[in-house]
């Protein structure tokens, strides 16, 4: 027959489209377990594990946000520390000003949501390493001004003067819980934006940002909207990070090295995935623990891991994983199944790290 | 074989099979050329039927999925665009594609770089366009639109090649321009240049060419001398638009023949 | 009238700032590529030249005879392996890789000569010293000779760039790779080209800011980088006087910043930087064509 009506008579069959390939209801019921073995973990591990557990989550919450940012929405953001340090210097502030740094926290977070505003107007127009660059120089700038003001540590820091009293097990526990929450939320929150209309305009600016444009998405707002929800996240990052120090140094919540180990993480374990940022995390704590009294050396070799993971696997360990098992924890995609052809079906809306970015 | 070419010479230019992908489309199937030398060899089409595909594939800058090309009786297939341009294959791209911040002597300048030997030197190109030495100290971007395809044609021309591949010279230009353009065309073949080119406008081709395909949808769907084809069988080959009479033989190659689409084997569900 | 004094100081850093800037400016114009370990590729020249004195002792100014070539060698080869792999890929991957570039350098360097700050002592005694203009105004001879060898270097490239084969071929290629392809050119050897005049000429500069100042395996990022940005932003992409003018602004910005107060100095600096990238990204030296 001719194409023509050969193709009227293939529309007219049913292909179906689902948002996973199986039953994920197991990969939820699994995540609320291993969140609720986290949560015990106060009562059952020592104040060793619980401050090395608070690190991680620092760090997974802080990856989730740049893979967010540069897995999905194509920002490849030099100056994350920048809301680290502000959520940091914000529980500081607040906890002057006699708040409990733990309900500081959430404030902290939020505040940094409302600075990202001011700040993606100054950068919005810029692509990629230009955009890099002025965020770097953006985070610089905010810390050489908040050195300029003793009543906070001026360059030197200060400790938070007002820290609840309570024992240093029950104050740790506290600070465990609160990361605990932190980047579950964080978790949660980046998977919700995936899977919403913001994930879609998200994916389909990264295949064809002018279709996209063309068809309607307002891809300016979805990038501002990711901007603000990574500065909400990496501002609870800096939160935490303060809370669990009990005390705030510029240079050390400023630190580009804060982006250095977001972005590895993400790298290492893959970019533009959600199950990445938790696998580079883990693969980060590891490294990081074993070369911890070589210090810089495991940011030498994390460095060029992930070099060489960018460039050889770009979609990092979990890239592998996936390509093998086809196996994706968290259901942001969608899953075409033919009728001609059943049993098989294929994946689409991967995030970033595939060929086409 | 078809008829009208020397018997016993070789193509310069030979195609076959060729099949490419932008991605999962597959933008040529199957395309099989042979260019003989001094020919003009022209290939028709819509918008989207893979003319410009099959130019950019024969000079390097796309990878075929299948099939192979040979140049002067070498497999260039697997060789760079820089090496194939090296030794002889020059294209024209489509859209001009100047250089910008060069001026219209630096642009021929360039092409120059990796010359063969030949006639082919700036001050012929200048002689070839009148107008050209006058201003050859200025931005290409202060030009109009047909001379900068002469331009483009002059700095394809420098590097002496023996296969001219033209990508659509006549795109957004008036048609007294094309002509004039085209008009060149003689003196490029008495250097003992080939071309193959990719037009959509059907009948400036055909007054030029020496040899014909049509393109659609990747497919060959007429292939001969302009002097064999009718202006139905053009038509027909151009849109696609009859189906063939039940039992009629699929196409394969080399005489002139109307193919309908959807006939080949091997399409793909 | 202690003002002039500063300007002209800032005027003259400006010409350091511009040699640190070219070299990011022709990477980034050339193949799109922006180099954020270009400010510790400056640090390395300096530590290299640290080296190669400290076994060789050769006078400093001999130096850059045998660093400088050997950075631009090391261009060369880090272009045509590992950017241009990270190139294949995509823009954002060299992103990531020059970053990660970075972090090892850093870390390396510091893993190897500590955090302490190195500088390049300078015997000749002339160059030490310096002379005035007046009563108001002091010129170091040694940064006046640095503003001289900047503005040398830079005309020198931009000579290349317009009047040389290779000049030609590396502008056609960033106009427009596949173009070039078709006429013969070979872009990754071209990118080559490139990277090794950009290392080269931030090696040295890094030796220059080295004889000036002190640098730390840390100020190729802290200080370095941002600054050959702010230069190459302010001037405009595109134009290597544009990238003089926007490291003379830059210095003259910081000149002033300090007058106001010690440690505005940067900070004066990245807010010109940051209102230039908001009011006019383009700089403001704008391109002769466009692209």
């Amino acid at each position: 027959m001719t194409a023509v009506a050969e193709t009227t008579a293939r529309s007219a069959e049913k292909y179906r489209v689902t948002r996973s390939r199986r039953n994920v209801a197991w990969t939820g019921v699994g995540a609320l377990v291993v969140v609720v073995v986290l949560a015990m973990f106060p009562y059952l591990v020592g104040a060793g594990t619980e401050t090395i557990l608070v690190q991680a989550f620092i760090i997974l919450t802080l990856a989730s946000m740049w893979n967010l940012l540069a897995g999905y929405a194509g920002l490849v953001s030099v100056g994350q520390q920048a809301f680290v340090g502000l959520g940091a210097y914000f529980v500081l502030i607040l906890n002057i000003h006699s708040f409990s740094m733990f309900t500081a926290l959430p404030v902290a977070a939020v505040g940094c949501g409302v600075a990202a505003l001011p700040m993606w107007w100054l950068v919005s127009r810029l692509r990629s390493g230009y955009f890099a660059i002025a965020t770097w120089v953006l985070a610089t700038t905010v810390l050489l001004i908040i050195e300029k003001f003793p009543s906070i540590g001026g360059g030197t820091g200060m400790s938070l003067p007002h820290t609840p009293n309570l024992g240093t097990a029950v104050l740790e526990a506290y600070t465990y819980w609160i990361g605990l929450a932190v980047t579950v939320l964080a978790l949660l929150a980046v998977y919700l934006v995936l899977r919403s209309r913001l994930g879609l305009v998200l994916t389909a600016v990264r295949d064809d940002e002018v279709a996209a444009r063309s068809s309607g998405a307002r891809v300016g707002l979805a990038r501002m909207l990711v901007f603000v929800v990574a500065g909400i996240g990496c501002g609870a990052a800096g939160g935490l990070l303060a809370v669990s120090q009990l005390i705030v140094q510029p240079t050390a919540v400023f630190s580009v090295q804060w982006t250095a180990e977001m972005a590895f993480a993400v790298i290492i374990g893959g970019l533009g995935t959600i199950e990445g940022p938790i696998l580079g995390t883990i693969v980060y704590m590891i490294l990081q623990q074993t070369l911890a009294s070589y210090n810089a050396w495991y940011l030498i070799i994390l460095g060029l891991v992930a070099m060489v993971v960018a460039i050889f696997a770009r979609r990092g360990l979990w890239g592998l994983v996936d390509e093998h098992l086809h196996v994706r924890l968290f259901p942001v995609g969608y899953w075409l199944w033919d009728p001609a052809a059943p049993g098989r079906s294929r994946g689409f809306g991967r995030g970033r790290g595939g060929r086409h970015s | 074989m078809s008829e009208g070419r020397a018997a016993g010479t070789e193509p310069i230019l030979e195609v076959r099979d060729l099949t490419v992908h932008h991605g999962q489309l597959r933008a040529l199937d199957h395309i099989s050329l042979r260019v003989f030398p001094g020919e003009v060899y022209a290939i028709i089409g819509a918008n989207g039927a893979g003319k410009s595909t099959l130019l950019r594939t024969i000079a390097g800058l796309h990878h075929p999925t299948e099939g192979s090309i040979r140049f002067d009786g070498k497999d260039v297939t697997k060789i760079r665009p820089e090496r194939r341009a090296i030794s002889g294959i020059a294209m024209v791209p489509e859209g001009r594609r100047l250089f910008p911040s060069l001026t219209v002597e630096e642009n021929l300048q360039v092409g120059a770089t990796y010359a063969r030997k030949g006639p082919w030197t700036i001050e012929r190109v200048y002689e070839l366009f009148a107008w050209m030495k006058d201003r050859r100290g200025q931005q290409t971007a202060q030009l109009s639109g047909g001379e900068q395809q002469s331009v483009a044609i002059g700095r394809a021309l420098v590097a002496n090649p023996r296969v001219l591949l033209l990508d659509e010279l006549s795109l957004g230009l008036a048609p007294v321009v094309v002509q004039r353009i085209y008009g060149m065309l003689p003196q490029v073949l008495a250097t003992g240049l080939t071309v193959l080119l990719v037009e959509q406008d059907v009948s400036q081709a055909l007054r030029v060419a020496s040899h014909l395909q049509c393109l659609l949808e990747g497919r060959t769907t007429l292939e001969g001398k302009p002097s064999d084809v009718t202006a139905e069988q053009v038509e027909a080959a151009y849109f696609g638009l009859r189906s063939a009479p039940a039992g009629s033989p699929p196409y394969r190659g080399g005489s002139v023949g109307v193919v309908p689409p959807g006939a080949t084997e091997g399409e793909e569900a | 009238m202690v003002w002039v004094n500063d300007i002209i100081q800032g005027i003259l850093v400006g010409g350091l700032y511009a040699l640190f800037a070219c070299g990011l400016s022709l990477m980034f114009g050339v193949m799109k590529v922006v180099n954020l370990a270009h400010g510790d590729l400056a640090v390395i020249g300096g530590y290299v030249a640290v080296g190669v004195i400290t076994v060789t002792h050769i006078p400093v100014l001999w130096s850059f005879v045998i660093v400088v070539p050997l950075m631009a060698v090391l261009g060369y080869v880090l272009q045509r392996t590992v950017i241009q792999a990270a190139l294949d890929r995509s823009i954002l991957t060299t992103l990531l890789v020059t970053f990660g570039l970075s972090v090892v350098i850093e870390n390396g360097l510091l893993q190897f000569f500590s955090a302490n700050s190195h500088s390049l002592g300078v015997d000749n005694a002339i160059i030490t010293s310096s002379f005035s203009i007046g009563s108001q105004i002091t010129i170091a001879y040694l940064l006046l000779l640095i503003f001289v060898v900047a503005v040398v270097v830079l005309t020198g490239l931009q000579f290349f760039l317009s009047r040389s084969r290779y000049g030609r071929l590396i502008r056609a290629v960033a106009d427009d790779q596949e173009a070039a392809q078709l006429s013969g050119i070979d872009y990754r050897h071209v990118f080559g080209i490139a990277a090794a005049i950009a290392f080269g000429t931030v090696a040295l500069a890094g030796i220059a800011y080295g004889m000036y100042s002190q640098f730390a395996p840390t100020t190729g990022t802290d200080t370095i980088l941002l600054f050959a940005f702010a230069a190459v932003v302010i001037g405009g992409l595109g134009s290597l006087w544009g990238t003089l003018l926007g490291g003379v602004i830059l210095g003259v910005s910081q000149a002033i910043g300090a007058q106001i107060s010690g440690s505005d100095e940067f900070l004066a600096g990245y807010i010109v930087f940051l209102a230039v990238l908001v009011l006019r990204p383009q700089g403001l030296i704008a391109r002769r064509s466009t692209s």
